[in-house]
């Protein structure tokens, strides 16, 4: 294998720097009208009557559709692969457009237009009447019995509420001798800020509906349009050109459902339905806000006799992923460290502020930064050596899940870790920084994580894939697997092209999903791909190259079994020589005037493994206390993801993880106003996402066991980077500072705040 | 698409104070980054628009022959930090207005647009304060000049009259002559982010450089308009340099600021860092005039 590991150039880095590369917005055609949604001002309540006169009198609008219009249907949007079991189904909570409101911004009325202008126009001219209560903005809040219910098929407003318990923690914890440490640890809502906004534009051709649409899941998109407007699968056609980013939020439906729904109300007329930016934020999906409370019990030994979390999920207005995202996070708890009895109860609670979804790492961001916050203040507490700790105590070898089965085929956590610690000279440097006086202090941090691979057996695990040779001896290549600026698209065109004897540039990736040709796979989300759909790939091109052999061994009079095929050349088993090229079968089995054979593969892989991807962060900071700034002076991820595909883009994937990492740690949170529940800082200016300006030099190590269950050996690698790098940098505070941060971000103000509680400031 | 009704465009001052007659109520366009963010909003629905962004003889700095600076209200932030007028006698302005926004922003923003904006973040604003700049505004009856101190009414309100328009920005040799400025702009980000609080020093040293003979101190985001520190500013008038006079001017901001508590930061935050960031300013500016803090 020469291909596979290589750095290979991106397959779209041509098209996408040049402008080539078309996205939703680019497709648009001549004469589209203009969709606008109206949101409502109150975050709380029922809308009671529209005075739409104003409104209709807008040179320009073509339609106006309400709360009142829409289809009596409740449907679901995760973006989950559909289960055939009621009780596994997502929650089917909201209707394409509101009367009952749920969130300051909740979709209320559509208005329909020629133009952008008259769109806008003609919504700030409908008049609303409301019936308004007042907003339940926190989980504590929402869970009072004397709260109101925000959905009625939940009159406690608790989604789900789960636990879990491994041995018995009760009995555990009586063992003699144990030192008991507690906290509480809390996450903030943030959100994914991908660079294209949600968009679509939907049309009707030949009876059916189709939307063009910024997704992450076109397959799945396609069965949440059909349930919102009870049509069939059928129906209802996607289409996903190149997208600028979803981290998540493009992993549920958005504009779709609406838009496919409002093309139907103007005979079939293009429709786009485009948010802004300001409408993304506080109308799409943003990452749960989580809080934990854990209780450890340590022996004298450094190793876990019992551990509990309580966990708390805010879910906002609607179910979304729901309860799957604390799910995972307490099911992460328990895995990292799985030693001693374990006890885990999580709630996920309904409140009235913006819906909360996938993003990146589905729940382990916030678990990450609970669980290796609390380790460290263990470590603090009773002076063991934070990574002898989490050495003795964290997942081995073969360990198998005792609730999920998943179980560690591979494992490169301890030379990730020591590599990370070399590269920081971290036990050194966090003895020297222990004892600091004066204004600026350095600390070191670091933090471990496990993350598993795609969803079984949660979920299905399904894909599949399709390969047509060209009579020049190259071949079309489509999955439905979605390249969402991630690099899937190149990386499959090496594992195809690896697999098939061809050299990469004989491999045509169609980067395009259309749902009506292309074969089957729920799309890009849990770092799945790579491992799923590449497996799906490698069985595909296997299959095709097993034609071509075929074939060619009829042409050769040889048998089959006896060649291969090496750099685009037919050979014999282990040697070099060619025998014919492939281009000269591929033209015969075309054009044969006795037997032609228009050669082609597909297959699928149904899926029913999981493995463990790990890694580390190191941070080194220093700590202006009066200016209440943190600026990282150094930081590593090291990641065991197994083999690495393509080295490059796996090193930009660290990067751009380490940097959403940074931002969660130190500067992202949404803030809303606890009068009206509306959010404050939608913008961009407004919401601190970092800049170049403030990103430090990011370094990105691999450790490579090879796992024995992916496709090459791989396992997840899109989602892990963020997961370290917040509790690395707050561990990283402690060493400096001395102060435990139980949340984040390490935003000035909170260090304002904390640093005054603590005497550093006076 | 941005939802205006008509946009008239300017060539000449007196084509424009003309257009501003006759109409009245439209909005005066100059780089048009503060603007545009509103049309974009729909708020200015259906505005009038007279862009000025065409009139060259509103752009360039110059020193006049008394000593004065002049800038003219449409020199862009990239041509004032870059301009060797400023680099070499009020570089504290360079500075200060290449921390707005990025690289975009500043090509296409003015200095004039920064301060008829009239809010209290405006990173160009308590420089020229601290420096004493005089504003001349011009209108159809002839030309006013009035100290910058006195132009701010009030968050986002300045006085600018139906007719007027701002035409130069003019900074007095006495006030810039023999000064070492500092500005601190304290925000979340290194760039594109507005101040959390900035504020924008200049001292004058004793030709032993053993004492402040003068410091001029203003604040942006430390009140609803943009404000100079008049008692941390005689606190350390004629004082020697230590640090006990560091901390008392930077204890005496506090007369001389009102902060107020908003989503953005509260209050208690923005005195905190009120006195650290006079204190580092000041340090600094002290620093570059050749003086030193210890002796």
């Amino acid at each position: 294998m020469q291909i596979i590991g290589s750095a290979m150039h991106r397959v779209d880095a041509r098209d996408k720097v040049t402008g080539h590369a078309k996205y939703t917005e680019d497709l648009i055609g001549p004469h589209t009208l203009v969709a606008k949604v109206l949101h409502s001002t109150i975050a709380n309540g029922m809308v009671t009557a529209f005075d739409l006169e104003e409104a209709w009198s807008v040179p320009g609008v073509v339609d106006i559709v309400t709360c009142f219009d829409v289809p009596d249907i409740q449907f679901p949007t995760a973006g989950h692969p559909w289960s055939t079991d009621k009780k596994h189904q997502d929650i089917a909570d909201r209707k394409l457009l509101n009367t009952r409101v749920r969130c300051y911004g909740d979709d209320i009325a559509a208005v329909i237009a020629e133009n952008e202008i008259a769109a806008a126009n003609a919504l700030r001219k409908i008049k609303v009447q409301y019936e308004e209560h007042a907003p339940i903005l926190t989980v504590e809040e929402a869970m009072k019995s004397t709260a109101m219910p925000i959905h009625e098929e939940r009159p406690d407003n608790i989604v789900v509420h789960s636990s879990y318990e491994i041995g018995s923690f009760e009995e555990a914890s009586k063992e003699p001798g144990l030192i008991r440490v507690e906290g509480t640890y809390e996450t903030p809502i943030v959100q994914h800020c991908h660079i294209e906004i949600a968009n679509s534009f939907a049309y009707m051709e030949a009876g059916k509906i189709v939307v063009v649409s910024s997704t992450q899941i076109p397959h799945i998109v396609r069965r949440i349009c059909s349930q919102a407007l009870g049509v069939g699968f059928g129906d209802i056609r996607i289409i996903k050109p190149y997208i600028g980013g979803g981290f998540g939020n493009k992993q549920d439906a958005l504009t779709e459902p609406l838009n496919a729904y409002l093309t139907t109300r103007v005979g079939g007329r293009p429709v786009k339905l485009a948010y802004t930016r300001e409408e993304t934020f506080a109308c799409t999906r943003v990452r749960h806000a989580m809080e934990f409370h854990i209780v450890s019990y340590i022996r004298p030994d450094g190793t876990f006799a019992a551990r509990s979390i309580d966990a708390y999920s805010n879910q906002g207005a609607y179910a979304s992923h729901a309860h799957a995202l604390v799910a995972n996070a307490v099911n992460g708890f328990r895995m990292m460290y799985p030693v001693g009895a374990i006890k885990g109860n999580a709630y996920t609670v309904y409140t009235n502020l913006p819906t909360a979804g996938a993003m990146r790492a589905y729940g382990i961001p916030q678990i990450g930064f609970a669980m290796e916050a609390h380790v460290d203040d263990i470590v603090s507490r009773t002076g063991f050596d934070p990574i002898g700790f989490r050495k003795r105590n964290m997942m081995k070898l073969g360990y198998v899940d005792p609730i999920t089965t998943i179980t560690c085929h591979s494992t490169g956590l301890e030379e990730c870790i020591e590599k990370g610690s070399r590269h920081i000279g971290f036990a050194e440097k966090r003895m020297r920084y222990a004892a600091q006086t004066g204004p600026l202090r350095r600390g070191v941090g670091m933090a471990i994580f496990c993350y598993k691979t795609g969803v079984y057996p949660i979920s299905l695990e399904t894909s599949a894939c399709r390969m047509i040779l060209n009579q020049d001896g190259s071949a079309q290549l489509q999955v439905g697997a979605t390249e969402i600026g991630q690099g899937a698209d190149t990386v499959f065109t090496m594992m195809a092209a690896e697999t098939a004897g061809f050299t990469p540039d004989k491999i045509h990736l169609i980067s395009t999903q259309d749902t009506d040709v292309t074969p089957y796979d729920t799309g890009a989300y849990a770092s799945r791909q790579t491992y799923v759909s590449g497996m799906a790939v490698k069985k595909t091109a296997e299959s095709l190259k097993t034609k071509i052999l075929a074939y060619a061994g009829k042409m050769l009079h040889k048998d089959p079994w006896d060649l291969d095929i090496k750099e685009n050349q037919v050979v014999h088993r282990n040697q070099e020589k060619s025998l014919i090229p492939v281009a000269e079968v591929a033209l015969e089995a075309c054009y044969s005037l006795t037997d032609s054979n228009h050669i082609a593969a597909e297959e699928t892989h149904h899926c029913s493994d999981n493995t463990y991807a790990f890694g580390v962060c190191f941070a080194e900071i220093e700590v202006d206390i009066p200016m209440c700034t943190i600026k990282v002076l150094d930081i590593l991820n090291v990641h065991d993801s197994g083999r690495i595909i393509n080295r490059q883009t796996a090193e930009g994937q660290v990067h751009g993880g380490m940097s959403m990492g940074l931002g969660y740690g130190l500067t992202e949170f949404l803030k809303f106003d606890p009068k009206t529940g509306r959010m404050l800082n939608d913008n961009l200016l407004d919401y601190k996402l970092m800049t170049a300006m403030d990103t430090p030099e990011l370094h990105a190590a691999f450790v490579e066991p090879e796992d024995p269950t992916g496709p090459f050996g791989n396992k997840a690698l899109g989602e892990p980077p963020i997961i370290p790098v917040a509790p690395a940098l707050r561990n990283a505070l402690l060493n400096a500072t001395g102060v435990a941060v139980g949340s984040i971000p390490l935003n000035p103000e909170k260090l304002f705040f904390e640093f005054s509680k603590a005497g550093l400031i006076r | 698409m941005y939802d205006f009704k008509e946009l008239h465009e300017a060539g000449s001052v007196a084509e424009a104070l003309r257009l501003t007659k006759e109409h009245p109520g439209a909005l005066i366009l100059a780089g048009g980054s503060d603007i545009l963010i509103k049309l974009r909003e729909g708020k200015l629905a259906g505005c009038e628009l007279i862009s000025i962004f065409g009139i060259d003889e509103l752009r360039g700095i110059c020193l006049e022959e008394d000593g004065t600076i002049l800038i003219r209200p449409l020199t862009s932030f990239t041509a004032v930090s870059t301009h060797p007028v400023i680099r070499q006698h009020i570089p504290v302005l360079g500075e200060a207005v290449d921390q707005i926004g990025g690289p975009q922003i500043r090509n296409i923003g003015t200095i004039g647009g920064n301060i008829c904006n009239g809010v209290t973040s405006a990173d160009s604003a308590s420089t020229l304060k601290a420096y004493d700049a005089m504003l001349e505004i011009t209108s159809a009856e002839g030309t006013r000049v009035l100290p910058f101190a006195e132009f701010n009414l009030g968050p986002g309100k300045v006085d600018l009259r139906a007719g007027e328009l701002l035409t130069g920005i003019r900074i007095p040799k006495e006030s810039w002559e023999r000064t070492y400025g500092h500005y601190i702009k304290y925000a979340m980000r290194r760039a594109m982010d507005i101040a959390t609080l900035g504020c924008s020093v200049n001292v004058r040293l004793s030709a032993d450089k053993k004492k402040i003979e003068r410091l001029r101190m203003a604040f942006g985001v430390a009140a609803p308009i943009p404000v100079r520190a008049h008692t941390a500013e005689s606190t350390a008038e004629g004082q020697p340099i230590d640090e006990a006079l560091l901390t008392r001017i930077s204890e005496a901001v506090i007369a001389d600021i009102t902060p107020r508590s908003s989503w953005r930061a509260s209050k208690e935050f923005r005195l905190h860092l009120a006195k650290e960031i006079a204190l580092r300013a000041v340090k600094a500016a002290v620093e570059k005039a050749g003086g030193s803090i210890n002796g």
